[in-house]
Parts: C-alpha cells; sequence; structure tokens
C-alpha cells in the first residue's frame, strides 16, 4: 500500500493526516511534497497524524527528520500525532523520539502550538 | 532437519526492494516466526535491499542482487549480495550520535542490527554481502525449497 496524504486546518494549525507506508520511494516523495507545498503557502504550524501510518523504512523515518529541519529552519514547528507502535519503537531504538514532540491526543497537540 | 534454501536473483530496481521484503514477509510467517518477528525481519531484508540496490549497484542495469534464504532449525539466515564496490563500514557515521540525529540517512545498517540477532556484513571490491540471522525462538519453521 502506498502512502497517502491529506490536510485540514484546526486552529492556525495544518494537521497532516497520512496513511500507508512511508518508504523509500513514492511514500517519502509524497511527504516531501505535502511539506513543501504547505511551506510554499506559508503554513508553518503542522501536525503530522501519523495513526493510520502501519510502515516506516530508514528511509522514511529520514524523510520526516528532514520535513521536521526543514519546518524548522523556516520557523515553523512540526509534531507528531498517534503513532503506531512499531513507528514508536523505530523513533525510540533511533532515540528521535525525544527530537520530535509526539503527541497522543489532537486537542492537545493543536493547542500546544505556539 | 534437512536445512532449506531458496535463492533469487533480482535487477537494481525499487522493485526489488519491495521483492525482497515480500518474500523475507512470506518466508519468516511460513517458517513460522510471529508478527512481530516476522516484520522484523521482513524490514531487515528491506534496508539491506535498499543498500544493495541504492548504495552497492547504484541503479546499474547490468548490476545484480542476489537474496538468499536459509534454515537449518536454529536459524533463519538471510543473505543480500550486491556487485558494486563494497561498502566501507568505518565511514558510515553513529547514527545515535547526537550530531547525527538529524542527518536524512545512515541508519540502515543500525537497524538491521537492531532488528536481527546477528548481522555479518563482508565487504570487498566485488561488493558487500550482508547475512542477517534471526534465531527460531521454538520449534523449526518450514518452508518450500524453491529456486528463482
Amino acid at each position: 500500500m502506498s502512502m497517502k496524504a491529506s490536510t485540514r486546518e484546526i486552529d492556525g494549525v495544518t494537521v497532516m493526516d497520512l496513511s500507508g507506508r512511508i518508504t523509500l520511494g513514492e511514500g517519502s516523495v509524497v511527504l516531501r511534497d505535502v511539506v513543501r507545498d504547505l511551506l510554499s503557502k506559508g503554513k508553518k504550524k503542522i501536525l503530522a497524524n501519523l495513526a493510520d501510518v502501519n510502515y516506516i523504512d530508514s528511509s522514511g523515518i529520514g524523510e520526516l527528520v528532514s520535513a521536521f529541519t526543514t519546518v524548522r529552519n523556516q520557523g515553523g514547528e512540526l509534531k507528531l500525532l498517534n503513532l503506531t507502535k512499531k513507528v514508536h519503537d523505530l523513533l525510540q531504538i533511533t532515540k528521535l523520539y525525544t527530537v520530535f514532540d509526539v503527541k497522543d491526543d489532537e486537542a492537545t497537540a493543536i493547542k500546544s502550538f505556539s | 532437519m534437512t536445512a532449506k534454501q531458496v535463492s533469487y536473483t533480482f535487477d537494481s530496481t525499487l522493485e526489488t526492494v519491495n521483492n525482497a521484503e515480500a518474500q523475507a514477509g512470506r518466508i519468516a510467517t511460513e517458517a513460522g516466526f510471529s508478527e512481530d518477528d516476522v516484520m522484523s525481519i521482513s524490514m531487515a531484508v528491506r534496508e539491506a535491499a535498499v543498500n544493495a540496490v541504492l548504495h552497492g549497484n547504484a541503479y546499474d542495469p547490468n548490476k545484480k542482487v542476489m537474496l538468499a534464504f536459509n534454515q537449518d532449525g536454529k536459524d533463519l539466515t538471510i543473505l543480500v549480495r550486491d556487485q558494486g564496490k563494497g561498502v566501507n563500514l568505518d565511514a558510515i557515521p553513529d547514527c545515535l550520535a547526537p550530531e547525527n540525529l538529524l542527518k536524512q540517512s545512515g541508519r540502515g545498517i543500525f537497524l538491521m542490527r537492531s532488528l536481527m540477532d546477528d548481522v555479518q556484513i563482508h565487504a570487498s571490491s566485488a561488493g558487500t554481502e550482508v547475512k542477517l540471522i534471526k534465531h527460531f525462538p521454538g520449534a523449526a519453521g518450514n518452508f518450500q525449497e524453491a529456486s528463482h
């Protein structure tokens, strides 16, 4: 299953709903394109909802890191929401869990953006 | 029990990465591994295949990726071999070092080591061979012998 992405706006925050696999190739490209598109429109408060992301490989992890730094370098914030156990475990062992701001409740996550 | 082997030869394409992952998942499932172990094995094989296609063979259509599974009752051993220049392991930075945490790449071998019980990497000018080993937690598994 390839990755799909859709976005919605809540209180000035763009929630990016991702589903499927973030892997080398299409999945990583979709994520990169969506983030670039949001930034080009001045949307810099991004909440990536990973509830339906069931698989991520090292390329996908790299793409998430790239999205995080790209948004941050433009003065924005990218946070993660609703990690599946597998994605949570991968971020733990790669020590990225402490790098990303990870949330498990959408309303709380929305309010956390400055 | 008699060792069971199956091997495949793939082109250096992105499709190979998906095929390798799928074969690993199928064989690990048939061998009786748990769902978590199947995911770990298929993910480790995917990472090895990505390295073989991208970094080893660099998508060269004249170079192949060899994938082999061996089951001996104690372990499932998977070989992923490319025909590249051979990886320089000393040149791969520690992806857990603070200064490398935000790098986009360099986590593949680390993930393989995290997901498998043992990972052995042999590099030469003829290519890189990655051996991924997962111990069976209990009774030996089973998969059909084949060759492609």
